[in-house]
């Protein structure tokens, strides 16, 4: 073992060290850069969508670059921001939290980010293709007929999705791996922290359906270019199967950008309520159940398709009854924080804000579950609402605030306490004028993905703007704060918090280049 | 790079938003605008809406519930105050409780919701069918039991798009043709398209449904009042998937009579003016209109508009006429230049052409007649 | 050491398997094209008709107590210039008695164009009840430039048909079967809709009326 230490000690320095590395705090580095230059990339884009939709008419973009921008926007806020994040927290933290000396397949691991950039280049470039029709432009869920006229922006998307698909995957693997047979001595399954945990069902999940959407995109590839018919009803295909395997892919996605956040706050209310989490088990047992509901609800996106009576009935019920386990999670965490001792450090306001609007956009989930009711909100900016409460101050919020919490381990350095404050004030309050009002656009009948609208949503639609403005500029603290806590601030003590719990704290801050090269002992 | 620099830029970054939210309030502070659905004018819009409310008023019951205890938490549970932290981690019956009370709620909404759902899915006994066909980008309307079919097209003025002239107050939900429909009576939809997915919507009627290339779907309404209803495409179709508004004007059953017997006439007048001769004045100011259709993409003064040929002095608005005739009919393969043959007609085409050889610069004398055009379909 | 090494074999040994889920998946989303089928046939969802032999449907016993109207509509897709209707808007049909309606197909262009059609029956429920014994959609269907063709369907309602249902709907939407010449009569792909930046809007609104 010392030998085997001494030889992975000596590691290279400078461009060699980031594109050769197999150390997964080096590895965890590079996805959480990737996915914050990607953050400002796809917040651009919001911010083109949100000027154009600031007045009626046609100001700043045409409608065919408006609808790039929807497209891109989502694609790279979801496959290239939320879900790098949670890998790199992964690679950060599950080998620390599991006493673990590294990933389980370190060279994997290297491959399965450096293949990211890549596709991100390749995705990105189609915005340079104007005269080629552009970047794909039917919405992220892409669904024929209408991707199947789409220019040859669509192609190299599908391309970039394949080696989304891979990274993906390969990370899934590498995580279950990890958790499953590197774990210290003493460390069960059931001693395991909640972060850890909802990564492992994450990956799972992960496992399970990206390969079903690669499947889903070459059948769009073969279909625009190689003469099938999959999706063509010319050719005894079914637009509707399409989205039909995008949505049993697309549902168990939206748990993969939540379950990892669930784990992050699950994480961080303890700490700053000094009092252990409540109800351990029953965390764990919500999340599996969510992610297998998350299998058999996908046609709740689907409802005004024409779905016979029976199965519009059946996706109703069984969506509904995801609120319970979700319920049961948002009942925990605020349990965790009743009679504890609490204080409001920057990662536990991000914690808190998570909580509050994650449940919002969790009972316009619910809402939207209701068929009848959601012939009218379908399609909508309710829908819009919806998803942003919950990606944005869902997903984001925990990751924002997971990076604020092990910031300090991290880098070895405190952040501005202040700053760090003022960023999350500015984002909460920013994010809740961009969004909120967006529920009154979609019941009043705004449809979704248009780029210019009817005289009466002119009022709510420059409030979302203002208010994304805000929100967009305030992330530009974050970035000014991260650079300045790893150039300065003041040294992090190994405990950081005075009520964090679990093995990465006995590390130092920050912890050396290879740690737990001997197992720890887990009482 | 001090603290205070920071502080500095994000106070002025915070004045410069509030300066511009507070102007936008003063300025659309009259603008009316609704914080729940449209007004219901069928039945099942109305169920809808009452549902809506329900969910909503218990989502909200429960929400303060659950978040008062948050926030009691959170003024009182502090280390600030001294709050000693208690050792609880689990409790069984605690648990199980908030485990069932959720569940029987959502029973309590799944009741109303299936019986609101049975009905809206229910299309037999129905009085009049229209069968919806989508497009991109406009609507095409088709009343088998009555011979009347035609397209319904935005009808908004691209200045207006543009900016360079006021709004009007149906801005982008103003169609040529809209949809006639009696009150009172069960009308079924059957709704398909022509090339890719688009969604049929009206939200005062509480209906929605994908027309899917293909496929056919149904569904009905039964509209209590008359009036104008407007509605819009709700499902990404491509660029102009915005202006592809749709307009129900619904009246009585004598004005709906009365309208059918109107557009037959017309139908039965059009194919008796393609079959006459017609004057070069006339189609030139028939032509005019249609070649607002046109001005789009070859501009208004026969420019053309980037990519997009000029008409002055091109080589087909001044070659042979049965060449320009087949491009504006069949569309040019392989660019935006769509057939406009299945979408106007006969005089609508001679007209248009006429105008394009004989006016933006043109001089051509040709004049075309309806005939000529029917007899190259 | 020992438990370096065993770990290293654990590892490869769960990343065979976890490769083998992976894989297996990517071809789930493929077999899902047949399921899904299968699952439509059964459910009748997007109303795909049955077919059955002639035998059969003349074998059918006729429910004279009951009376279904039987809709016919139909439409061409964009990039085929024919004109396509059916003959007959509705007919009053037993459950279990064979009939023939007809549509009528022109071919408003100078090209000979091969044609495919694809029915599609609302309500769903009743698309599995709705069984064709011929029909102009079995086949792909060429005509010649200016060619009109008439084309009968031979259907029958399966005397099964739920009791609620009492009128069907038959639609059929025509395609152009070749890409190009599809493209060629205004069907939109790939760059074609997507470099028109502009908006097509109607200056004036232009009547548009039809039989």
């Amino acid at each position: 073992m010392a030998t085997a230490t001494a030889h992975h000690g000596a590691h290279p320095t400078g461009i060699s060290r980031w594109l050769f590395t197999t150390n997964h705090k080096d590895i965890g580095t590079l996805y959480l850069w990737l996915a914050l230059i990607l953050f400002f990339v796809g917040g651009a884009m919001a911010l083109v969508i949100r000027a154009e939709l600031f007045e009626p008419g046609m100001q700043i973009v045409d409608p065919h670059f408006f609808n790039q921008m929807t497209t891109m926007h989502a694609l790279i806020m979801v496959f290239g921001v939320v879900m790098p994040a949670f890998v790199g927290f992964a690679n950060w933290q599950i080998p620390m939290m599991i006493g673990a000396p590294d990933m389980a397949l370190p060279r994997m691991n290297n491959w399965s980010f450096w293949i990211l950039p890549f596709a991100f280049v390749l995705l990105s470039s189609t915005l340079f293709m104007q005269d080629q029709g552009g970047a794909p432009s039917a919405g992220w869920t892409l669904y024929p007929p209408l991707t199947i006229q789409g220019g040859i922006g669509t192609d190299f998307a599908i391309l970039s999705i394949h080696m989304l698909g891979i990274s993906s995957v390969l990370g899934a693997i590498n995580v279950i791996a990890t958790i499953l047979n590197m774990r210290a001595p003493g460390m069960t399954l059931m001693k395991m922290p909640l972060f850890v945990w909802t990564w492992l069902i994450t990956a799972f999940l992960l496992l399970a359906v990206m390969p079903v959407f690669a499947g889903a995109v070459t059948m769009l590839l073969t279909d625009r270019h190689f003469g099938t018919s999959f999706f063509d009803a010319a050719g005894g295909g079914d637009p509707l199967l399409f989205q039909h395997i995008f949505w049993f892919f697309g549902h168990p996605e939206v748990y993969i950008l939540i379950l990892p956040a669930f784990g992050i706050v699950s994480q961080i209310i303890p700490t700053f309520a000094r009092k252990p989490l409540f109800g351990y088990n029953s965390m764990v047992y919500a999340t599996a159940s969510i992610a297998f509901l998350s299998f058999v609800v996908w046609a709740h996106h689907m409802f005004t398709v024409g779905l016979p009576l029976a199965g519009e009935l059946f996706f109703m019920y069984a969506t509904m009854l995801i609120a319970v386990p979700t319920g049961v999670k948002v009942f925990n965490w605020i349990t965790t924080m009743w009679r504890g001792s609490m204080t409001f450090e920057t990662p536990m306001l991000f914690a808190v804000a998570f909580v509050f609007l994650f449940t919002i956009g969790g009972l316009s989930g619910l809402m939207l579950a209701i068929v009848p009711a959601d012939f009218q909100y379908h399609d909508t900016y309710f829908v819009v609402a919806h998803f942003h409460y919950v990606l944005v101050s869902g997903a984001i919020f925990a990751i924002l605030g997971g990076a604020y919490y092990w910031l300090p381990k991290w880098t070895g350095h405190m952040y501005n306490e202040t700053l760090g404050k003022w960023h999350f004030w500015l984002t909460v309050i920013g994010f809740n004028i961009a969004f909120f009002p967006q529920h009154f656009l979609g019941l009043a009948g705004m449809p979704r993905r248009i780029p210019d609208y009817a005289l009466q949503f002119t009022e709510f639609n420059q409030w979302s703007t203002v208010g994304a403005f805000l929100l967009g500029f305030a992330q530009l603290l974050f970035l000014y704060l991260v650079v300045q806590t790893i150039r300065s601030g003041k040294k992090a003590s190994t405990q950081v918090w005075d009520g964090a719990k679990g093995l990465e704290w006995t590390l130092p801050s920050p912890p050396p280049y290879h740690t737990f090269a001997t197992a720890p002992k887990v009482k | 790079m001090g603290i205070t620099r920071i502080k500095h830029v994000t106070g002025a970054i915070t004045r410069l938003f509030l300066g511009i939210s507070l102007w936008s309030v003063s300025g659309l502070a009259l603008a009316a605008y609704e914080l729940n659905f449209q007004k219901p004018v069928t039945p099942i819009a109305e169920e809808i809406l009452d549902l809506h409310n329900l969910i909503i008023i218990i989502v909200l019951i429960i929400f303060v519930i659950v978040f008062s205890f948050m926030f009691y938490s959170i003024v009182v549970h502090r280390k600030s105050r001294g709050y000693k932290p208690a050792k609880f981690h689990d409790n069984n019956t605690l648990e199980i409780v908030w485990t069932i009370i959720p569940f029987l709620i959502l029973v309590g909404m799944a009741i109303p919701s299936t019986a609101t759902l049975i009905k809206m899915e229910d299309t037999s006994e129905s009085e009049l069918t229209v069968k919806i066909t989508g497009y991109q980008w406009k609507w095409r309307y088709d009343y088998p039991d009555h011979d009347v079919s035609f397209f319904s097209t935005l009808s908004t003025p691209r200045d207006q798009i543009e900016n360079k002239t006021a709004k009007g107050e149906n801005y982008l939900l103003e169609v040529d043709n809209p949809v006639v429909l009696p009150v009172g009576k069960k009308v079924r939809f059957l709704i398909t398209a022509n090339d890719v997915i688009h969604a049929w919507w009206v939200p005062q009627f509480g209906v929605k449904k994908d027309a899917i290339p293909g496929f056919i779907n149904e569904m009905w309404t039964r509209i209590d009042e008359p009036g104008t209803y407007r509605g819009q495409c709700a499902e990404l179709c491509g660029k102009d998937h915005g202006y592809m508004p749709i307009v129900v004007e619904a009246v009585s059953q004598q004005e709906f009579d009365k309208w059918v017997s109107l557009q037959r006439n017309k139908a039965v007048a059009a194919q008796a003016s393609a079959a006459q001769k017609w004057s070069k004045a006339k189609l030139m100011a028939r032509g005019k209109q249609v070649y607002g259709q046109c001005a789009a993409c070859h501009g208004a003064n026969g420019e053309g508009v980037g990519p997009f040929p000029k008409l002055t002095g091109g080589k087909i608005t001044t070659g042979p006429v049965a060449d320009h005739l087949k491009i504006v009919i069949q569309g040019k393969p392989g660019t935006a230049m769509q057939a406009f043959g299945p979408q106007l007609s006969d005089v609508d085409i001679a007209a248009v052409v006429t105008y394009e050889r004989n006016a933006l610069g043109n001089n051509t004398g040709d004049v075309v007649q309806p005939s000529q055009v029917k007899a190259l379909r | 050491m020992a438990r370096k090494k065993d770990i290293r074999q654990n590892n490869k040994r769960l990343v065979q398997k976890l490769a083998v889920v992976a894989l297996a998946m990517f071809g789930f989303g493929f077999a899902m094209v047949p399921l899904y089928d299968v699952f439509c046939e059964i459910t009748g969802i997007n109303g795909k008709t049955g077919r059955v032999d002639a035998q059969a449907a003349a074998a059918s016993k006729v429910d004279k107590s009951r009376t279904v109207t039987v809709e016919f509509t139909g439409h061409t897709s964009s990039g085929l210039p024919w004109e396509f209707k059916p003959l007959r808007k509705k007919i009053d049909v037993h459950p279990g008695q064979t009939v023939v309606v007809k549509y009528y197909a022109r071919n408003m262009s100078d090209e000979a164009i091969i044609g495919q059609a694809v029915p599609s029956v609302t309500p769903g429920q009743a698309a599995e009840h709705f069984n064709k014994v011929e029909c102009f959609c079995f086949s792909q269907q060429k005509l010649a430039p200016g060619e009109v063709k008439e084309m009968p369907v031979q259907f029958v309602v399966n005397p099964g048909l739920p009791r609620g249902v009492r009128t069907i709907t038959l639609s059929y939407a025509f395609f152009n079967m070749d890409k190009a010449s599809a493209k060629k009569y205004g069907a939109k792909g790939d760059r074609a809709s997507n470099r028109n930046h502009r908006h097509q809007v109607k200056a004036d609104p232009v009547v548009a009326s039809g039989g």
